[in-house]
């Protein structure tokens, strides 16, 4: 009896919080897309619609080439960085790890500064070549940007599980006289998998969210949400923008669930 | 064959530290410098630094209001919730669990969104700091509650609880006296995770804020777009300045845990 | 210490009763309907392999689990059944021994003590004097992982026994240790509870541990008791087949009783066992200690297949027919080689015969 009141005490902040402030706004937001003046066809006017159906396909795939580029070079870098210990081990996974904290508008200005107009790079092939390459503004920006901000978080959970992988099995591997690529393709990235999967799903959805970059970078290139950005403030468009958010949101989670089932699905089996 | 492969591991592992690390050094260097484009020869100043705090001070002051308010909620909140989910486990928690995390696959914008259109008619409400600290507080709640439920996983809270109820010990007792202490590295990764995640947060806050309750990132979107590079790298550095240490802290944490758990 | 506090030491607790008790998860019976009586004082194990039902009893008298039904435990008669473990007052000591990792070895000693709201200074007192019983003075204020694991098994030892429970109930107390500290353990933990005298339940899957520690064994198989004595008789008399095996070695000799004798046929010659009764189909069975060498006529020939050497003893594996291979345990001073025919006969009193097999 106490038991059953506690456990009611414990769960009941987060229900009220979750109630007001998730599952109810979530539901307005829904009402308020079914609203408009294209009624319930709203919800479809992100494929039917030629602007918006052009923004959804930039946005899915530069939020799968992210996701594919990321996975790669963040397992190799876990690889590298696990079960080797060498001087400033720890500072280099810091300078790996910390860009973390920074909102997408800072990752903008990080481009920027990289291949802008006064960047890194336009500064160094214009004292070289003559020309100043700039870059920051264009979808290779876009896409360096996210690339910035997925490094660190897919790195860290691939890296926690490459740290777990035994060593022995690699080794036994080896005994049985395996090539290094048969080693990667049998025992390490199966091993690795679950967390790739975890990674890539949390590059993905947020890929698919971002706006900080899209919006300090100031491209041309409408992604999805700088554009429910201007459908609400600048067209005022409320039932629009809230149409194309819940398709976008379904898109993502339809894609993370996917992706975590088989991360299930593959932990069970190993 | 494998030399080879380690030597390009070592080489892509370097390239992305220096792709991640440059840009930034670039703009501790760019704030400190009188003009960037004429580089070096124009020396160092601090003055850019003192501008920003003049113009954006209110920001500084105002995330980290929110970030704890923010840290507040998320542990009155999370830290029981986690807590409630691990014991009740099952389907209904799963369920629980997938709603809370919502928040994380869902763009920020469209829960901005969402929020505005049901409570914009509250107008103290929501011209309030604490309307973007509700919005926060949704975001970096799955984390929080992650982290704690992650502990969980790994100590058996179960015949804790059990050893400290045979004891006689009612379970409110046992959740201060036992639970609370053996998660707390849990709780304190997910405190620190939650400060770093609200003063950096902008999807939510862009929509979310008013002119009176401008956050930092907000007022750094305003900098980026409206001042000259100096400036706009000096806010950066003061950027830095926050959240710098809470990462060496959530590392010096992870380290520490991994170490009790190795031995 | 003062008088009255070590007279409080030395209590028997309460007696336990069990009436029809059951337990069903999910449909599945995990306990059948089981009657228990432990008097004040005395010491019962319950013993098992896995999925017996025996942690299952022993988390229902505990309060962790709740019977199927009302009145179906009672502590020196009173019904306990609907009272949560932490109204009960029981000492219980974990497999994990649970222990709080947050808290010094003294502080979880206490811990009980002060949800009681025990004094500080008897609080203290009390807690110097079980950590003095247990051997652990010099450790108080180490923290739990800095101690060994048969020091945390103490810690929780005492911790249980701090609160004076009423019973005190130990679920595998020693299967988390390695062999020769849990030898040395089981001793020590035998004659401390004999010296609390505390009524006490014991769940092992060891039968070592459960002939040295209890009073009374109860051997538990799916879900029920199949035969509760004391240590003797569960060895020497064992119920049934499953109870044989359990508690040591049982060698078996199939055949049928003729005329009061079973014979069977081993090369040329015909071993005769007697058996009596009527005329059957049996097995019977022997434990590999009630062997005797002899040259008497009449005994049992076989041959050595192989020897192993155990200290005091060395076990034999002796073929009387291919399909009858028996175990013999015998004076290690004897010296025998593989293919050696030696003579046996078997201690008539301790030739057993189960009806047919469970």
């Amino acid at each position: 009896m106490a038991s059953r009141r506690f456990d009611l005490f414990l769960i009941l902040p987060l229900a009220i919080f979750t109630l007001a402030f998730l599952i109810l706004p979530l539901a307005r937001l829904a009402v308020e897309a079914g609203s408009g003046p294209q009624g319930l066809a709203g919800f479809f006017a992100i494929l039917t619609e030629a602007r918006f159906r052009n923004s959804l396909i930039v946005t899915l795939a530069l939020a799968i080439v992210t996701t594919v580029a990321t996975l790669t070079v963040a397992t190799i870098a876990a690889q590298t960085l696990a079960g080797r210990q060498f001087p400033g081990r720890g500072l280099l996974l810091s300078m790996l790890t910390f860009p973390l904290a920074f909102p997408g508008v800072v990752v903008g200005f990080m481009i920027i500064l990289f291949g802008g107009r006064l960047g890194l790079v336009g500064s160094v092939s214009k004292s070289l070549f003559g020309t100043n390459v700039v870059f920051a503004y264009s979808l290779f920006g876009l896409f360096l940007g996210y690339l910035y901000f997925s490094v660190p978080r897919v790195l860290l959970t691939i890296l926690a599980a490459a740290e777990k992988l035994d060593p022995a099995l690699v080794e036994a591997a080896r005994s049985l006289g395996a090539s290094p690529f048969a080693i990667q393709r049998d025992v390490v990235l199966p091993a690795l998998f679950p967390a790739m999967y975890t990674g890539g799903a949390l590059c993905f959805a947020t890929a698919m969210g971002a706006f900080g970059t899209a919006f300090t970078l100031a491209t041309t290139i409408d992604v999805t949400p700088m554009l429910i950005y201007t459908e609400f403030t600048l067209s005022t468009n409320a039932n629009m923008a809230a149409a194309i958010s819940i398709a976008l949101g379904l898109i993502t989670w339809a894609v993370l669930a996917i992706a975590r089932s088989r991360a299930m699905h593959d932990a069970k089996g190993a | 064959m494998r030399q080879w492969t380690s030597f390009a591991g070592i080489a892509i592992t370097a390239l992305l530290a220096l792709f991640l690390v440059v840009p930034v050094l670039l703009s501790v260097y760019a704030g400190l410098t009188v003009n960037y484009a004429r580089g070096f020869s124009a020396g160092f100043t601090l003055e850019w630094v003192r501008q920003v705090w003049e113009l954006y001070a209110d920001t500084v002051w105002r995330s980290l209001v929110v970030a704890l308010l923010t840290l507040m909620l998320t542990l009155l909140i999370g830290v029981p919730g986690a807590y409630a989910l691990v014991r009740n486990g099952g389907r209904f928690a799963r369920a629980v669990e997938e709603i809370v995390t919502l928040p994380v696959a869902v763009p920020g914008l469209a829960l901005a969104l969402a929020l505005i259109l049901s409570y914009g008619g509250f107008g103290a409400f929501r011209q309030s700091t604490l309307f973007v600290v509700v919005g926060h507080v949704l975001f970096t709640l799955p984390f929080m509650m992650r982290s704690v439920i992650a502990v969980f996983d790994t100590i058996d809270w179960r015949t804790l609880d059990e050893g400290a109820a045979s004891l006689g010990s009612p379970v409110w007792r046992r959740f201060i006296d036992v639970i609370l202490p053996n998660v707390r590295p849990g709780i304190v990764a997910g405190a620190l995770t939650v400060v770093t995640l609200s003063i950096g947060e902008f999807n939510l806050t862009w929509m979310m804020h008013t002119p009176m309750t401008k956050t930092l990132p907000v007022g750094l979107a305003d900098a980026y777009a409206s001042m000259r590079l100096e400036i706009a790298s000096a806010y950066t550095i003061v950027f830095l300045i926050m959240v710098i240490p809470l990462l060496i802290g959530l590392q010096t944490i992870a380290g520490l845990t991994e170490k009790r758990t190795k031995s | 210490m003062n008088a009255p506090a070590q007279a409080n030491a030395v209590r028997s607790g309460s007696s336990i009763t069990t009436r029809q008790l059951t337990k069903t998860f999910n449909g599945t019976t995990v306990l059948q309907p089981t009657d228990l009586e432990i008097p004040s004082g005395q010491i019962l194990v319950l013993l098992g392999p896995s999925g017996c039902g025996k942690t299952t009893l022993l988390r229902l008298i505990a309060g962790l689990e709740r019977p199927d039904g009302p009145d179906m435990i009672r502590f020196d008669g009173e019904d306990v059944g609907g009272v949560p473990i932490e109204k009960r007052n029981v000492g219980m000591v974990f497999q994990s021994y649970a222990l709080f990792p947050n808290m010094t070895v003294a502080e979880n000693v206490a811990y009980g003590l002060k949800i009681r709201k025990i004094e500080r200074t008897r609080r203290e007192a009390e807690t110097r004097r079980l950590l003095a019983l247990v051997g652990l003075e010099d450790y108080a204020d180490r923290r739990i992982s800095a101690v060994s694991g048969g020091q945390r098994q103490r810690t929780a030892l005492a911790r249980a026994l701090a609160i004076k429970p009423r019973v005190l109930l130990l679920d595998e107390p020693l299967a988390a240790l390695d062999a020769v500290l849990r030898e040395r353990l089981r001793v020590e933990i035998g004659l401390l509870l004999r010296e609390f005298g505390i009524t006490a339940v014991y769940v092992t899957h060891d039968q070592a541990e459960a002939m040295a520690i209890g009073d009374r064994i109860a051997v538990m198989q799916k879900g029920r008791i199949a035969q509760i004595d004391v240590p003797q008789a569960i060895y020497h008399r064992p119920a049934n087949d499953f109870v044989a095996d359990f508690v040591g070695t049982m060698n078996r000799i199939a055949g049928r009783v003729e005329g009061g004798v079973l014979g069977i046929q081993a090369g040329e010659t015909r071993v005769r066992l007697n058996a009596g009764g009527p005329d059957r189909a049996t097995t019977l069975c022997f434990r590999p200690e009630a062997v005797r060498l002899t040259s008497a006529t009449g005994a049992i020939v076989a041959r050595v297949a192989a020897a192993t050497f155990f200290g005091a003893t060395q076990r034999l594996v002796a073929e009387v027919t291919p399909e009858c291979r028996l175990q013999l345990d015998l004076p290690s001073s004897l010296s025998f080689t593989p293919g050696q025919v030696i003579a046996f006969d078997i201690d008539p009193a301790a030739i057993l015969e189960f009806k047919a097999a469970v």
